[in-house]
């Protein structure tokens, strides 16, 4: 034996689950959040703010003052309406970060209908929430068309979908969709009050739209727990070779996933704007960048359906929050989406530890070090054919 | 330059052991290369011959047995090891960057390659070996615009650059034209007349007849028999040893028994001029089944060497794909007709089961529990699915009726089946499809890595889908298997049915030669 030219084996060993229980999970993503309130901490002290003084603001007027809640809540629906269709599309492993685009193209719907048509008023809201939801899913399922027919990987294209929405939105109120009065700043012509949604009180929280999406989640949640259409999602999920010998049209639920997603990333786009802007507004201003932020509720929610309200809310409060930094504690307007980016960084990163943990190694296997783990050591003889594709993995 | 018994040879094997779980893959083989010899390694799919050149090649390491190197013991921890010594492997599947150029390929395999421009100090060495052998290599084309033969060239001549006295190759022939068969030996001939060793695996014949020196047959992981050039390679001969003498004496009787009342059946699996083509080249497709008729009760099995079309046949008939001609029918209808076409769906619906090849990643969902993966391809039908909704209390109901029934080992009806072992896993999978008596039942590979009592529960399981009437059609590179279990073999080889026979009248050595493709 040579044993110098063996290699030094570490004393610890990953040691994989065979299922990550529920508290773990929590575990570690509220860990993940806490880090990333830790590194925000810091940014106020570079900044010279009090981090404590900073902090109290910030609660206070996101969560205890009635006014600073809604705005959280307000911020949530878009996030709820994209964070389940996202969550629903991700399980089936269609990766759509086209959320953005798909809000846009609801929004564009609606206004169609509030600007456009003579319906009569009772019937107005509905209509715009139908060409919203519409809008959005055709937005959506071009790509998933795309992807079905041809191959074409989603993200790129749901990602460049985005692109286009939102210069279709600049053309619109450049141009043909142009307010008469609007000189600086371009939007569209008012809705009237037929066309616009009604608020809680003082605020600017649009219930309707969050009954929708509270709604909405419920369905999903019962989808994915009970029906046939879950479960093939789920088989599909898992392993597309097993869906494809179990008789699931992997075109036709990816489809219909992809569209179910994006129309209700089209419903957020109604309420923005049906409920705030009550108009279309530049498209920078009309979704805050809320199609990106839905992913990150979604990764959070982990596929459960009914945690997308936690994830979303969450989301809604670093949203607020801000504001209040920008408005109150006069930090740069960037920070929230350095927040949200760390979050998101920090919640991918931690992933594996859901997945097992570090153990100590037994004194005497670090000693008796096997030799060489040979790449094909648990090959016998030749391999079946089919074993020999390891691409199995979809979404790239 | 034949070797002389006096001679010291190059490689020497004694005892070589390895076991897997389930399997013993080597049973203590011997081995002996020596210079200036072409040593073939004969023996069918699963025999045990990767495995051995793996062992040689440092790849694996065997759990018993020595090898001695030119007088000197060897022990090998890493390929690299085994290439410092001058053993070099051509494997089966090639190991190429598709988009780098040949050079920079070769490039690859040297470590002491300069950083800056590895390519250009090894043109030279390259040109030389290309001369010396006649292997006629452009280092600047693209793997990727290679032929197999070429990328093959591009392997050997790596090899031959490491400096390599004992090359292995690995069925190097399954990629190849018959021209370039021809070139292929040459380049080898000329490569042992300087003296160096060459061993050659192979299940074809007619090739280790041209070709050897030296001939050493596997089966089931042990040496069955040696054979020299000198005293002569007959083709028979080696075809008895490679598929084995004592097969299926039991068939006969039970075939007699029972091939009257098959013939009675009704034919409820039926393939008509079904075509399955192969991407780019229509004019070779990769199946052409004139026609293929399995009755009630009947068990057919497709015999033959892995990628003769085997796997289109499975997937045509378990409606995994479309043929590109022709008519599959279960039970006189064509699944699925007259609407659209919905995949494997349709022949799920018309009652044909299938036991896919890759059980893991195909039979079962690996993260899903038992319980819904027993329910897998039913879960949209009664009593599973109730309208749109799955009824779970109906799935854990079957699944507990399931898991006593087939004596399914898992700790409980919720657990993942990837913590199942291999063989409960096909348990699993026979529950699911011979639970609800299929009209057709397709079994790929059905026993293959089983231990051996899951692989006779297995075939317990297919006899008695036959005895209640389906029409069985099992594929298996394991012709014990096929000839034990069926009742007719059909043996394939490219993509077309060369010869069908009753397996109780069935001639190992007429099945051995269909398979190798040399026509009887």
């Amino acid at each position: 034996m040579i044993s110098g030219l063996r290699r030094q084996r570490s004393l610890h060993r990953w040691e994989p689950r065979a299922e990550a229980p529920a508290w773990r999970v929590m575990l570690v993503t509220l860990a993940a959040v806490g880090v990333a309130a830790l590194v925000v901490t810091w940014v106020f002290v570079a900044y010279g703010v009090a981090p404590g003084e900073a902090w109290a603001t910030i609660v206070r007027r996101t969560l205890l003052e009635p006014r600073g809640l809604s705005e959280t809540v307000r911020k949530a629906i878009p996030l709820l309406l994209a964070g389940i269709g996202l969550l629903l599309a991700f399980r089936a492993r269609f990766w759509n970060i086209g959320a953005e685009g798909q809000i846009l193209a609801g929004a564009i719907g609606a206004t169609a209908i509030a600007l456009f048509t003579e319906l009569p008023g009772p019937l107005v809201v509905p209509a715009m929430f139908l060409a919203g939801m519409l809008a959005g899913a055709a937005w959506g399922a071009v790509p998933a068309l795309l992807k079905a027919r041809m191959g074409v990987n989603e993200i790129i294209t749901t990602l460049m979908f985005n692109y286009i929405a939102l210069y279709l939105v600049r053309w619109l109120i450049n141009g043909p969709w142009k307010a008469r009065s609007a000189t600086g700043f371009s939007y569209s012509e008012r809705f009237p009050a037929d066309a616009v949604l009604p608020t809680l009180g003082a605020t600017r929280l649009h219930w309707p739209t969050l009954a929708i999406a509270l709604v909405l989640v419920a369905v999903v949640a019962l989808l994915l727990a009970r029906s046939r259409f879950g479960f093939e999602v789920e088989v599909l999920g898992r392993s597309p070779e097993a869906a494809r010998y179990a008789g699931i049209d992997a075109g036709r639920v990816t489809l219909l996933l992809a569209a179910l997603a994006a129309g209700a990333a089209g419903l957020a786009g109604v309420g923005e704007v049906a409920g705030i802007h009550r108009r279309l507004v530049e498209p920078t201003q009309l979704s805050l960048g809320y199609g990106y932020a839905a992913i990150l509720v979604a990764l959070l929610a982990r596929g459960k359906a009914l945690a997308v309200v936690p994830a979303a809310l969450f989301l809604g409060f670093v949203f607020a929050a801000g504001d209040v930094m920008r408005v109150s504690l006069r930090l740069p307007s960037q920070l929230p989406d350095v927040v949200t980016g760390l979050v998101l960084l920090l919640v991918v990163a931690s992933e594996p530890l859901t997945r097992g943990r570090w153990v100590r190694r037994d004194p005497a296997e670090v000693a008796v070090a096997a030799p060489v783990a040979a790449p094909v050591a648990a090959t016998v003889d030749e391999p079946a054919a089919g074993a020999a594709d390891a691409s199995a993995e979809g979404g790239g | 330059m034949k070797p002389e018994e006096h001679l010291q040879p190059r490689l020497s094997l004694r005892g070589i052991e390895k076991r897997y779980p389930g399997v013993r893959a080597l049973a203590g083989v011997d081995l002996d290369v020596f210079p200036g010899q072409v040593h073939a390694v004969l023996g069918e799919n699963g025999a045990g011959k990767t495995t051995l050149m793996h062992v040689v090649y440092g790849l694996v390491a065997p759990d018993e047995g020595s090898m001695t190197w030119e007088g000197e013991p060897l022990r090998l921890r890493s390929p690299r090891e085994a290439i410092a010594r001058g053993i070099g492997l051509v494997a089966q599947h090639f190991h190429l960057v598709e988009r780098h150029t040949v050079a920079e390929n070769l490039a690859l395999g040297f470590p002491d390659a300069p950083f800056w421009r590895p390519t250009r100090s090894l043109l030279p060495r390259l040109r030389a070996a290309a001369e010396r052998y006649g292997l006629a290599l452009d280092p600047r084309a693209q793997v990727r615009d290679l032929s197999p033969g070429e990328r093959q060239r591009v392997e050997i001549v790596k090899a031959l650059m490491q400096g390599a006295r004992l090359l292995v190759l690995d069925e190097p022939t399954s990629v190849l034209t018959p021209t370039e068969v021809d070139a292929l030996f040459a380049v080898l001939r000329r490569f042992v007349a300087e003296g160096s060793s060459v061993v050659f695996v192979s299940h074809k014949l007619a090739e280790v007849e041209v070709l050897a020196d030296a001939v050493t047959v596997l089966r089931r992981g042990a040496v069955v028999g040696r054979r020299s050039a000198a005293d002569g390679l007959d083709r028979r001969d080696l075809a008895r040893l490679m598929v084995g003498r004592d097969l299926a004496a039991t068939v006969a009787d039970r075939g007699r028994a029972r091939a009257a009342a098959i013939a009675a059946g009704p034919v409820r699996l039926r393939l008509t001029d079904v075509r399955v083509d192969a991407p780019g080249r229509a004019q070779r497709p990769a199946l052409h089944v004139a026609s293929l008729e399995v009755r009630g009760g009947e068990i057919v099995g497709i015999a033959g060497v892995a990628g003769n079309g085997q796997s289109e046949l499975v997937a045509v008939v378990a409606g995994l794909r479309a043929p590109s001609a022709g008519t599959v029918e279960v039970d006189g209808r064509e699944p699925g007709s007259g609407r659209r076409r919905r995949g494997a769906r349709n022949q799920v619906d018309a009652g044909v089961a299938l036991v896919p090849e890759d059980r893991t990643k195909v039979g079962v969902v690996g993260d899903l529990s038992v319980a819904r993966n027993l329910a897998l391809r039913h879960a949209h039908r009664r009593p599973f699915a109730r309208g749109m909704w799955i009824d779970w209390q109906a799935v854990a109901r079957h699944s507990q009726s399931a898991v006593e029934a087939y004596d399914i080992a898992t700790p409980s009806t919720g657990t993942p089946a990837r913590l199942l072992s291999g063989g409960n896993v096909q348990k699993v999978i026979l529950a699911r499809e011979l639970d609800r008596d299929p009209g057709v039942v397709v079994a790929v590979h059905p026993t293959y890595g089983l231990d051996v009592a899951a692989t006779s529960q297995t075939h317990e399981r297919l006899l008695a889908a036959a005895g209640r009437g389906a029409a069985v059609l099992l594929v298996s590179e394991d012709l014990d298997e096929v000839l034990s279990l069926s009742d007719r073999v059909a043996v394939l080889a490219g993509g077309r049915v060369v010869a069908t026979m009753a397996a109780a009248d069935a001639d190992p050595e007429a099945l051995g030669l269909a398979m190798a493709g040399v026509a009887a």
